[in-house]
């Protein structure tokens, strides 16, 4: 068995553990803790960034190493927090799907998103093309995160993660995207962020509830 | 060569059958003391044995030969897996005869007499006992054959002796898959051999226990033997993760130098591992039996993670 150099097995444990927060965050009831593991999954994201930064000697992937502590590890979660207070949204309802259901079904896409990434890894070149099936993997489980959760707040926090791994798939199949295209979506997302912030408060001013199911029925059958 | 490895073999056998119980005992130690109680003596279990051996045995009127063959048959299918799992050296008569799967089938056995031996007197609660024991049973195993399936991917072969040789021989990595299958394989741990987060072992509650209720309505040999095999059990696991997922030092020569090194670090492991066990314990509290389903699903999911991140990050990871 050819053993990996040190760098690249701790960027294959990242890439695992990604996977496994993503599955946290999918069987995770309370929302406090979702936005935590939000950000612990930004955290992981930021290390391997930096460390792949440091083995390609790429610079840019400092500055989004750099940009992903300060959004998605610091300022994002805070946000998500201070909403969770000012809310008074401390729980989410039970899921759609019951825990073990959902899990299974999260297996499933693991499954699905392998097999799909399997054409894209044998095309790229970098030494972190193992990792682009995990990061499809992070991408679906976020989704499946949102369809399965009713309120709002678990859905966005679903779409943040889904950008984490649309983030670390890029990371993995082309050292990063480029830094504009960076930037922008770092923007977008802080932007979206803002925006959905203030929806929120809207949303309930409307509804008195976070629960999507009253956007399912028109005004005039209430 | 050949009688000497017999010897071994026995000498495996006697060692596991001789420390389970200071197994337990230590577990307990440990536990007391973390909770700030004064510890009882470390050789309890034995005492709890011997004076069992002496009493007189009290069978229900309704019972059937299954009930008092039970104790015999569970006692000896932990045996009989003691022999199999390599706990002191890997070039061993019996080791070599069964592998991993064939292990499970012995536990498996165990579980299914133990559960018939339950139900055969009719009492509500032994009967409420063995459904709980199937119940963590079946989620159980396919989380243990999951794990066995990672090592044997990783191994190329379902013989334990080999697999423990082949990860004692690999020079240290970080292994994701690995990880998460040794998770994994802790979960089943405490499920199986009902400890904390799944069934108390220090409670005569009914309502919450399972392998308290199994056991109700047997005294004397029989429970004394019932209970040798729950220590037996919990070896044997410990024993089996050790030889998956640490399995330094193992001896996989006959030199009698080699043995008693690898005795020795077996000890220190047991040691390690009971003080893990009772940290595991005091930390954390004992689930719903509603939520034992979904501690085993979660089991089960890292032990599939596992296989998943290893058949992805490919061979070299």
């Amino acid at each position: 068995m050819t053993s990996l150099p040190w760098d690249l097995q701790v960027l294959n444990t990242l890439a695992a553990l990604l996977l496994l927060l993503s599955f946290a965050m999918l069987s995770q009831r309370r929302i406090v803790a979702l936005v935590d593991l939000l950000a612990l999954q930004g955290a992981l994201l930021c290390i391997a960034t930096s460390l792949l930064a440091w083995r390609t000697g790429d610079h840019h992937l400092y500055v989004s190493a750099a940009l992903t502590l300060g959004l998605k590890v610091i300022f994002l979660p805070w946000l998500l927090h201070r909403l969770i207070r000012r809310l008074d949204v401390y729980w989410d309802t039970e899921p759609l799907l019951n825990i073990t259901g959902t899990m299974l079904i999260g297996v499933l896409v693991v499954i699905f998103a392998f097999g799909l990434a399997q054409p894209i890894s044998a095309l790229a070149s970098t030494a972190t093309r193992n990792s682009i099936g995990i990061a499809v993997a992070v991408i679906l489980i976020a989704f499946l995160t949102m369809i399965t959760r009713r309120k709002a707040m678990s859905q966005v926090v679903g779409f943040l993660s889904m950008e984490n791994g649309l983030f670390f798939g890029a990371m993995s199949a082309t050292y990063g995207m480029p830094m504009v295209v960076e930037l922008g979506v770092a923007l977008d997302v802080l932007v979206a962020m803002l925006v959905l912030g203030v929806f929120f408060f809207q949303i309930r001013e409307q509804f008195d509830s976070l629960d999507l199911k009253h956007f399912e029925s028109l005004k005039e059958d209430q | 060569m050949n009688a000497f490895e017999w010897v071994v073999q026995l000498l495996g056998i006697v060692l596991a059958l001789a420390a389970a119980p200071i197994l337990l005992g230590w577990v307990n130690k440990c536990r007391a003391w973390l909770q700030n109680k004064s510890a009882p003596g470390i050789l309890l279990p034995y005492r709890g044995i011997r004076k069992l051996f002496h009493k007189d045995a009290v069978i229900a009127h309704n019972a059937s030969r299954l009930f008092r063959l039970a104790p015999y048959v569970v006692f000896g299918a932990m045996v009989a897996a003691a022999a199999v799992i390599p706990s002191i050296a890997t070039r061993l008569p019996i080791t070599r005869a069964a592998d991993a799967i064939a292990l499970v089938g012995l536990l498996a056995t165990a579980r299914v007499f133990l559960s018939l031996a339950a139900m055969d007197v009719g009492t509500a609660f032994g009967t409420l006992g063995a459904r709980r024991e199937m119940m963590i049973g079946f989620l159980a195993e396919p989380a243990l054959l999951v794990v066995i399936f990672v090592v044997s991917l990783t191994c190329a072969t379902t013989a334990l002796p080999m697999i423990a040789e082949r990860q004692a021989a690999q020079s240290f990595a970080l292994n994701p898959s690995l990880a998460f299958t040794a998770v994994a394989f802790t979960m089943v741990l405490l499920a199986e051999n009902a400890r904390i987060p799944v069934d108390n072992p220090a409670t005569h509650l009914e309502l919450t226990m399972i392998h308290e209720a199994l056991l109700l309505e047997y005294s004397a040999r029989h429970l004394a033997l019932m209970e040798w095999a729950a220590a037996l059990k919990l070896f044997n696991y410990a024993c089996i993760g050790f030889a998956v997922f640490i399995p330094w030092g193992i001896a996989t020569g006959d030199a009698p130098l080699g043995l008693t090194l690898s005795v020795m670090l077996l000890g220190v492991k047991l040691a390690v591992a009971g003080a893990g066990l009772a940290l595991i314990e005091t930390v954390s509290a004992k689930l719903r039996v509603f939520r034992a389903p979904e501690f085993l699903a979660t089991a089960f999911l890292f032990a599939v993670l596992g296989l998943l991140v290893r058949l992805l990050l490919g061979a070299s990871a």
